[in-house]
């Protein structure tokens, strides 16, 4: 047992790296859920846009146009969940598994003839003088460019929501629907338009898996992350804040157990990966009693003749 | 138990009708736990399977089901199998054990050989291969190649299998380097590129400057590249395209001339129930090329090393081995047995840490 | 412009033409699909769909048709009493899971004890076991108003992690040489949930199934109960003038949908399964959400909806091993039809109606 063994500096940029796929597919699922509606295809829009990204990165040779194909793939993918949930008015969580089940197997099939090869490297973007502020300058400023990304649409979410009109119309239609379509907002469109962010932001979430952090393609490779992705945004209570640092948490949970372990603890990894779930039932609890909870039509069909 | 007689009943009809049909042609069924296409464990049996079909040509027919889960759905899709008319099926994965021996049981006639399980019966073989003598040579490489002294292990699951592969290297890169340091990390999935990325890249931020993996995917490779100075083994396949670096050997699992072994012992009729656990002599276990970037007499320390294990000159576990906690276990010159192989649940002395219980 | 205009009363005849409706679109879907992947799709379709009934071996598959749709049926007969009162358990596979280990723990702690008494032991340890996994999520909704979804959704995972724990530690195999996975209760008398009648697939979990099915229709439609849950789901607020008393449903609902997904849990990990394994959990609490809205959360809806999921998985896996179709194209297959299912259920409720732009809300 050495605890000495563990850089704090590497676990916490390497607690960043684990932390953005997660990052990037909350902060979509957030915007969805803030609209009201509840998308629980997450996983397979995810794996669809890492396929995507893939697919374009290898065949062009640009990471960056494979991320804009993730984004695509993922969006256009929802775009199923929307026509199903907003136009045909079907159950939102049956929908969403379906959406999951479809797109792993689009995913995988798809993928048949990417498997084994390479991705074009992927350059980190060392941001000039603040890298090379000691320690926090390898945490937080020598990653790459979606990393930044990730960050900067977390600030925007949080900016558009709190102090933009567009934000104020996004919670009013996520809050009460029927009050939004009474003053004349177009509650279809709106969720539409949020089904397709959450759907582009998983795919570049799944796209960072596939180009960046793995760098590779296998079938069902995202194992489980966007469903992680969805206790996150409970976690955070849908607050983009939050969201950043329960990423950070979901993510460091399983960099912190292998560190543990290589640096020759003992310890049940199974009840360790079981805790941030737990801490997120916790926090749903808490919540509830101060009641600020959920987006207060999270989950219902809106019908304009209701 | 009258389903046993109705299914036999059916499965000798069939068989019946199919001889009538294509008397010579040999139908052969496979059962992949993954995908086939997984870059490791199922892609390479889904290859030896193609590489005897084509070895036969006509006279034998393939069909294989990917991605079967283990439990209730295998037991179904090996019965369906064997409905189909399959004369023989290989079900690759341990988990297949139990619903393998089942359906036997209920097709006495149809010939079944399980990878990597225990139990056998007179129409099912198992068959599995020596992975430890391959540990050994990678053992003897990380201990040379290594300046950091520190050698991580992505280990997949604590059972004997991979136990007896970290004993194995462990030992023998003891052997050539007394100063060098295990660490072990337990991945519990046989196949999860992003937590096999994880553990190596926290390993490799640990100290260590070689990577062993019992873990079906290339991402460790593709982590090591990333880091720089860091080598890495393939699994499974050659992984040959990280090689010159950071993948500097692998371990192939070499199925092929097994399958078509097999397939021909049912064609002659002389198919019988065996327990195989071949190494590297027999081919089943194959050495990837090491490649230049390990010095020349690194090189041929290995080389000589396969060659003495190939000629039983030498076996990887020969005493004197003490157990973990100091006990011995193995006297000078004592070679362990496939029992205690078998069933191999320690660590060796020297090697930190506890097998996760 | 297409326009929805909700119809007085869900439309009779649109109920039963939506599922033929959806299933010709799936074929067309998944013919072309089929076809653009180099397969013959009307062979392809027939295979799916036909074979599993009518084929040489249709005997075999038939049994297995009762043995894969029990489970789903049983769970989403319990889901469907929360889904009509507005109760969302979308935690079923958790409850499952921790039924299986519940219910194989009391046989594993007494092997190798035979007794009469030992299966329906483990049949209670079982439901009680998913039970308490789901009065969880609903003592927490009625105490603390905490969001039931999201509360049995994370059970999931904490079920998921319980169940590897288990099947490297507590209940693994002794005799097994270290490998995960506990003793197979088949090889168990006491504890295997055998075939009642030998080659017909009819093991306790049909038979559950069946009942489950033929209890909550009769809940559903003679029972106050059942009535107070229909209230509940189509008008909260008269419920509640009707004495409805919302704690007590959520409970019952959770608690119902709980110990039916423990029951299935224990019956799979007794019969078809063997054992507690790592992989255990398989989705079926997952699928069942699905077949419970396929069956439009109607037991006998529910039934038939069972019976077409198990359908396309055992024709699937027919198709794979007999026209060389990847898995993946079965997976994709599955979604489409789900996918029409849902969409084409919007005719039921809704007239299409075409407008002028104007008229449009």
């Amino acid at each position: 047992m050495d605890m000495s063994a563990i850089n704090p500096v590497l676990l916490l940029a390497s607690l960043i790296v684990a932390a953005t796929p997660l990052l990037l597919a909350a902060i979509g699922e957030l915007v969805v859920e803030k609209s009201g509606v509840l998308n629980l295809g997450v996983e397979g829009m995810m794996i669809t846009g890492a396929i995507c990204g893939f697919a374009i990165a290898v065949n062009t040779g640009s990471p960056l146009l494979g991320l804009l194909a993730a984004a695509m793939g993922g969006a256009v993918l929802s775009l199923l969940f929307a026509i199903l949930t907003q136009f045909a008015l079907a159950n939102q969580v049956a929908s969403g598994l379906a959406l999951t089940l479809f797109g792993l197997g689009i995913s995988a099939l798809l993928g048949q003839g990417f498997q084994g090869e390479k991705a074009p490297a992927f350059p980190k973007t060392d941001i000039p003088l603040l890298s090379d502020i000691p320690a926090v300058g390898h945490i937080l400023f020598s990653h790459d460019i979606v990393v930044y990304l990730a960050f900067l649409l977390t600030l925007g979410v949080w900016l558009v929501l709190k102090y933009t009109r567009v934000g104020l119309i996004l919670r009013a239609v996520g809050e009460n629907h029927d009050a939004a379509h009474a003053l004349g907002y177009k509650v279809v469109r709106i969720r539409v338009l949020a089904i397709m962010f959450g759907g582009a932001c998983a795919g570049l979430g799944g796209a960072y898996i596939s180009l960046i952090r793995v760098p590779q393609w296998t079938e069902g490779m995202t194992a489980g992350i966007g469903w992680i992705a969805l206790a996150l945004v409970v976690f955070a209570s849908w607050k983009p804040w939050r969201v950043l640092l329960g990423a950070c948490l979901f993510g460091g949970v399983n960099v912190l157990q292998l560190n543990l372990q290589a640096a020759g603890f003992a310890i049940p990894v199974e009840y360790l990966a079981m805790s941030p779930y737990l801490i997120t039932i916790l926090v749903l609890v808490i919540m509830s009693a101060d009641r600020s909870s959920a987006p207060a039509s999270l989950g219902r069909s809106f019908h304009a003749s209701q | 138990m009258k389903l046993t007689k109705l299914l036999t009943t059916a499965a000798m009809a069939l068989g019946l009708a199919t001889a009538a049909v294509a008397a010579d042609k040999t139908k052969v069924g496979f059962i992949y736990v993954g995908p086939r296409n997984d870059g490791g464990w199922s892609q390479h049996h889904h290859e030896a399977a193609v590489e005897m079909a084509k070895h036969f040509g006509d006279k034998v027919e393939i069909v294989e089901q990917e991605n079967v889960p283990e439990g209730a759905d295998a037991e179904r899709v090996i019965t369906q199998m064997a409905l189909q008319g399959a004369d023989l099926i290989f079900t690759t994965s341990f988990g297949f054990m139990d619903p393998t021996v089942n359906v036997a049981k209920k097709f006495p006639n149809v010939k079944f050989e399980h990878a990597t399980g225990y139990k056998t019966a007179p129409n099912v073989s198992v068959y599995s291969a020596r992975f430890y003598e391959g540990r050994a040579i990678q053992g003897t490489l990380a201990g040379r190649m290594t300046k950091s002294n520190v050698v991580g292990y992505i280990a997949s699951y604590p059972i004997p299998e991979v136990i007896r592969g970290i004993n194995s290297a462990y030992i023998h890169a003891k052997k050539v380097n007394p100063n060098v340091k295990f660490k072990i990390v337990w991945a519990f999935t046989w196949f999860d590129p992003a937590k096999e990325a994880d553990a190596a890249k926290v390993l490799i931020e640990q100290g260590a400057d070689v990577i062993l993996q019992h873990t079906d995917s290339t991402a460790p490779h593709a982590a090591a590249q990333a880091a720089g100075n860091v080598y890495t083994f393939g699994q499974a396949a050659d992984m040959a395209e990280y090689g010159p670096m950071p993948r500097i050997s692998s371990i192939i699992d070499v199925w092929a001339p097994y399958y078509i072994q097999r397939t021909q012992a049912v064609i002659d009729g002389s198919w019988a129930s065996v327990n195989t656990w071949d190494g590297i002599k027999a081919g089943m276990v194959g050495i990837g090329e090491i490649s230049d970037v390990v010095p020349a007499d690194v090189k041929a320390e290995a080389v000589a090393l396969q060659d003495a294990i190939v000629s039983g000159a030498y076996h990887p576990f020969t005493g004197p081995l003490n157990k973990q906690d100091g006990t011995p276990w193995l006297a000078a010159g004592e070679v362990a047995d496939d029992g205690a192989l078998a069933g191999l649940n320690f660590y060796v002395e020297g090697i930190e840490g506890a097998i996760p219980q | 412009m297409i326009r929805l205009e909700k119809r007085p009363q869900p439309s009779q005849l649109w109920t039963y033409l939506t599922p033929v409706l959806a299933v010709l679109l799936t074929m067309i879907a998944g013919g072309a699909l089929f076809a653009f992947l180099g397969k013959d799709p009307f062979e392809a379709i027939r295979t799916i769909f036909w074979d599993p009934l009518f084929s040489e071996f249709a005997f075999y598959y038939r049994p297995q048709l009762l043995v894969k749709g029990a489970p789903l049926v049983l769970i989403a007969i319990g889901l469907s009493l929360g889904f009509r009162a507005g109760i969302w358990n979308i935690g079923a596979e958790g409850q499952y899971i921790v039924g299986a280990i519940c219910g194989a723990g009391v046989a594993l702690a007494l092997y190798p004890m035979e007794a009469f008494w030992l299966f329906p032991a483990m049949v209670i340890a079982g439901a009680l076991g998913g039970m308490l996994w789901a009065m969880i999520p609903a003592l927490l909704k009625v105490k603390f108003g905490t969001n039931e979804i999201l509360v049995s959704l994370m059970l999931v995972y904490v079920a998921e992690n319980l169940l590897a724990s288990m099947a490297v530690g507590l209940l693994k195999n002794p005799e097994g040489f270290g490998f995960p996975g506990s003793r197979n209760l088949q090889q168990y008398p006491s504890a295997h949930n055998a075939e009642l009648i030998t080659g017909s697939g009819m093991h306790w979990g049909v038979v559950a199934a069946l009942i489950a099915v033929i209890f909550a229709y009769v809940l559903l439609n003679r029972h106050m109960l059942g009535f107070h849950i229909r209230l509940t789901g189509e008008a909260p607020r008269a419920a509640r003038f009707a004495g409805v008393r919302p704690a007590r449903l959520i409970l019952f609902c959770l608690g119902t949908s709980g110990a039916l997904a423990g029951m299935a849990g224990l019956f799979e990990v007794s019969g078809p399964s063997g054992q507690i394994g790592i992989d255990f959990g398989s989705g079926y609490g997952f699928t069942a959400i699905i077949v419970a809205f396929l069956g439009r959360l109607h037991p006998v809806g529910i039934l038939l909806a069972g019976g077409l999921m198990a359908l396309t998985y055992i024709g699937g896996e027919i198709a794979q091993s007999n026209l060389g179709l990847p898995s993946s194209a079965i997976q994709l297959f599955q979604g489409m039809l789900l996918f029409f299912l849902l969409a084409v259920d919007v005719l039921t409720n809704f007239r299409i109606r075409l407008t002028n732009k104007a008229e449009v809300a």
